[in-house]
């Protein structure tokens, strides 16, 4: 058995000649989906703990009596939307279109304000009927959960806000254009992990 | 010290929890320490200052995106981060060598400073020394190993780097100011709740792992996205050196594992910070699933330190064997295959929390599994050894010390994974002796090997090999007589943790065990010692061509150490073992006929600034000085958004520079070779 592989090719020196030009964007988007991948986890890791606790009330008011799936609706709705919206800014950026993109933009963040209004006002809600964080395990699980979420897509919304200065700056630029479209799985990711909050927390909740 | 303090339940608005009586100025041994501390900061402080180095250490190291500075910098950290970790295991033994209680008390440690000793002793070998030492050999080598000029993400590289120091310091200043956490290495609530512990020391462990998690995160997906997107042009998945595979393994569990950490750690926080009840004992609380996450993280941490250690017995084995290696393709598998495997027997960790005898037996059953991959491999390299020239070289010394060490530890760890068996050994001194066993015997006997193995590529010049061989001798002989002994208590009913113990007989054992301790404290000293004779006379053992150990894989095709761009030339890889090709063909030292320009990352400040904002953070989170945390927070995303502002963070290197310095290192290389074969001449006129 040789080790030795057979002699080359004439010409070939080890190394390479001409080198093509790496593809920095490329990293950057890969290494995105890495960190989404390890933001899933995170995110099935306080699933679980809310699966554990969610009926340890503990003599706190249950869930079941507060939740309002209308209102919650109104959630979804909003943050849906402002997927949808972000796609078309998406589509606005392919054509080169700054006056399309900004207003796509704006109008994703006005929506992502307007659901982080209604989840804090939620919050408030319920804490002051007794379903405050630190009133059970289940709430604190209901908060953990849907509080990480939140802070999230106030992280996206501070993130738009840089990208809207950058765009300012710079325009269209290659480094913005990866930006953007890390920005973009960012927020359609927390759309997906909202879906699940829906499904999960909600809609079970009150069956 | 907790007996001695107050605990202060209405922070300060400006001082928070903060008091005079946080500083314990009134235990003589912390005074000392202290004081040398200190003295010896302000010392080295003073030196770069009067030496003009300052300005040099920051452009050079401290902003540098550069993989190879930033390993350096990281084994620094964690040799330093040893000598702690080590010390407080001098006092543990010493503690036990003469606690059996008597009239006059037991031992010179009181209990709540032993607890302290033995959280912060796991804390540190396992988060800020052995993490910090295999992520700094994969910073060195793997970019080297594939041909890549730098990681995926140098900014990234350096913000871990800082982040994990971060940690590192809180950790360090919880030795003065304050406390450390007196709960064990993992903090299980309820002891670690605030119930038990009221006082800042677990809050230094949240903040401590919460910061330099968050840089360990970022690690993994830097290097995933390297190994992944950055290999040279021919270099396929099953032409990756082997210690590229393992730390590719080792780094996809980071991302998978370390955000269970983040979790864990943050709703502990919660409870203790904002009175939730994730895991308290009452109000719906659950303290079993605090145990449950923290060990879904906390056993594929135990395989993303021993994997990497594999994969530099790889390629110490098959270099001084000077074979490929054996069954290259079986080892990668098996590799896989236990990357997979970690993720399912966490259980194993707590059998006698009572899940149940189906539970218990299907997370035996798959931890014994595990034991099979692991045995392929160990054949592998015994292979590899088989019919191979052998050369018996230290980092083969550390290679076959753990043969040895790790087959017992891997034994004594199957018979831990019998859930029957294991409700005997369970919390027994013998867990201490089997995971030391794996922990020192396999991944620190790896480490040693990979650092000998790679000094000269990292520094350009060798470790004495005398001297390391003295090294290993004397880490093995006294890990063998600091933890046998442990078994042996483990079957006499002693448990973990003990200040203090009534039983005559054990004493014995405890003795040997500390004599144990002293023969490793020798083997330290001895590494010490031949680190700093290596820098001395560094002149005389420089590695001219960069490839002193005759070595197969690519790092060793650049001069040591190499060029701050890596590779002039980008390899376009056949074989798995490139270098060994190329020498084998001829190809090697020969000089291209031209060069092109090279695209390289800048040097940036904002790793090492956002690292003090984090220091920031944390100091004011452990000590509730809240307005002192917001400015560490703004501080943080400030210099974030100012970065992400930053326009030309990269420039070309122009082929006049490379010409320059690839010139000069084949010029050495020709001198080198001249000065030899003058010396050759001369041994033949006297032999005539």
């Amino acid at each position: 058995m040789s080790t030795v592989l057979a002699a080359p090719e004439p010409g070939y020196t080890g190394y390479v000649e001409e080198e093509h030009h790496h593809d920095y964007a490329g990293d950057s988007v890969f290494g995105f989906w890495v960190y989404i991948l390890s933001d899933c986890i995170l995110f099935a890791t306080l699933f679980a703990v809310y699966a554990v606790l969610q009926n340890n009330f503990a003599g706190s008011i249950e869930a079941r009596e507060l939740f309002e799936l209308n209102y919650v609706l109104g959630e979804t709705a909003l943050l849906l939307a402002s997927s949808f919206t972000f796609g078309m800014a998406m589509l606005a950026a392919n054509r080169d279109s700054m006056k399309g993109l900004y207003g796509w933009l704006w109008v994703t963040f006005a929506l992502g304000l307007g659901f982080l209004i209604m989840e804090v006002n939620e919050f408030v809600h319920f804490t002051h009927e007794g379903a405050g964080a630190w009133d059970s395990g289940a709430w604190s699980a209901f908060y953990g959960l849907i509080g990480t979420h939140g802070l999230h897509v106030f992280a996206g919304m501070v993130w738009m806000l840089v990208l809207f200065a950058l765009l300012k700056r710079d325009g269209l630029s290659t480094e913005n254009r990866t930006r953007l479209a890390l920005l973009s799985v960012f927020w359609h990711f927390l759309d997906i992990i909202w879906i699940c909050v829906f499904s999960f927390v909600y809609l079970m909740g009150v069956m | 010290m907790a007996s001695n303090h107050t605990v202060v339940t209405e922070p300060h608005i400006l001082f928070g929890k903060l008091t005079f009586d946080s500083i314990p100025y009134h235990d003589p041994i912390l005074v000392t320490t202290f004081t040398v501390v200190v003295i010896g900061s302000l010392g080295l402080v003073g030196a770069v200052i009067y030496f003009g180095k300052l300005k040099y250490l920051w452009k050079e190291w401290l902003t540098s995106v550069d993989h190879k500075k930033i390993g350096i910098m990281y084994v620094i950290a964690s040799l330093i981060m040893l000598l702690r970790g080590f010390s407080d295991a001098l006092l543990m033994r010493s503690q036990q060598a003469i606690a059996v209680a008597s009239e006059s008390g037991a031992g010179y440690l009181p209990p709540e400073h032993y607890d302290q000793i033995f959280t912060a002793h796991g804390v540190i070998m396992i988060f800020f020394v052995a993490m910090p030492l295999v992520v700094g050999l994969m910073n060195i080598v793997v970019p080297l190993q594939i041909g890549a000029r730098d990681v995926a993400f140098p900014f990234l590289n350096s913000l871990s780097f800082w982040l994990f120091v971060v940690g590192a310091l809180l950790l360090n200043i919880s030795l003065f100011v304050g406390e450390f956490a007196a709960t064990g290495w993992l903090a299980y609530p309820p002891l670690s709740g605030l119930e038990y512990s009221p006082w800042v020391g677990v809050d230094y462990w949240l903040w401590a792992l919460q910061i330099s998690g968050i840089g360990t995160l970022l690690t993994g997906v830097n290097f995933v996205v390297t190994i992944l997107r950055m290999r040279a042009p021919g270099m396929t998945l099953m032409k990756m050196p082997v210690f590229t595979w393992t730390s590719l393994c080792a780094n996809v569990l980071i991302v998978a594992a370390f955000p269970i950490l983040t979790v864990t750690i943050t709703l502990l926080t919660l409870d203790r910070y904002l009175g939730t009840h994730f895991f308290t004992g009452d109000m719906g609380g659950n303290q079993m699933m605090y145990v449950n996450l923290i060990w879904a993280w906390g056993h594929p941490e135990v395989y993303i330190l021993i994997l990497p250690a594999f994969g530099i017995f790889s390629e110490v084995t098959a270099t001084f064997s000077r074979k490929r290696l054996f069954g290259y393709t079986s080892l990668v598998w098996a590799t896989a295959c236990i990357m997979v495997l970690s993720f399912i027997v966490w259980l194993h960790h707590f059998f006698t929390m009572g899940a149940g005898a189906s539970v218990n037996a299907f997370f035996g059953i798959a931890t014994m599994i595990i034991s099979i991959p692991t045995g392929v491999k160990l054949f592998n390299w015994l292979f590899t050894m088989y019919k191979g020239r052998v050369e018996y070289s230290s980092p083969m010394w550390f290679t076959v010390a753990f043969f040895v060490t790790f087959t017992i530890g891997g034994m004594t760890g199957v018979m831990l994974a019998i859930p029957a068996a294991n409700f005997v050994l369970h919390n027994s001194l013998f867990l201490i002796a089997h995971f030391h066993n794996v922990i020192i015997g396999g991944s620190l006997f790896g480490y040693f090997a990979g650092l000998i193995y790679w000094w000269p590529k990292a520094t350009g010049f060798m470790l004495d090999e005398k001297l390391s061989k003295w090294a290993c001798g004397l880490w093995t002989v006294g890990f063998f007589m600091a933890f046998m002994p442990l078994y042996v208590l483990g079957f006499m009913g002693m448990t973990r943790r003990l200040n203090y113990y009534d039983n005559p007989v054990w004493n014995m054992w405890l003795l040997v065990a500390a004599a144990g301790a002293l023969i490793v404290l020798a083997g330290i000293l001895v590494q010490l010692y031949s680190i700093f004779a290596s820098i001395r006379d560094q002149k005389k053992n420089q590695d001219v061509t960069g490839d002193p150990w005759n070595g197969r894989t690519l790092e060793w095709s650049t001069s040591s150490p190499p060029p701050f761009y890596n590779f002039a030339k980008l390899p376009q890889v056949r074989d798995r073992d490139h270098w060994h090709d190329m020498k084998e063909h001829g190809l090697a030292y020969q000089r291209p006929e031209k060069y092109n320009r090279i695209h390289m990352p800048k040097n940036t400040w904002a790793g090492a600034v956002m690292g003090g904002f984090f220091l920031m953070l944390g100091f004011a989170m452990v000590w509730h000085i809240w307005w002192m945390a917001i400015l560490g927070f703004a501080g943080i995303m400030g210099s974030w958004i100012v970065y992400a502002f930053e326009r030309n963070k990269d420039y070309y290197v122009e082929v006049e520079e490379i010409e320059a310095i690839e010139n000069a290192h084949y010029e050495r290389m020709e001198r080198a070779k001249q000065r030899k074969d003058d010396v050759a001449d001369d041994v033949v006129t006297i032999s005539v």
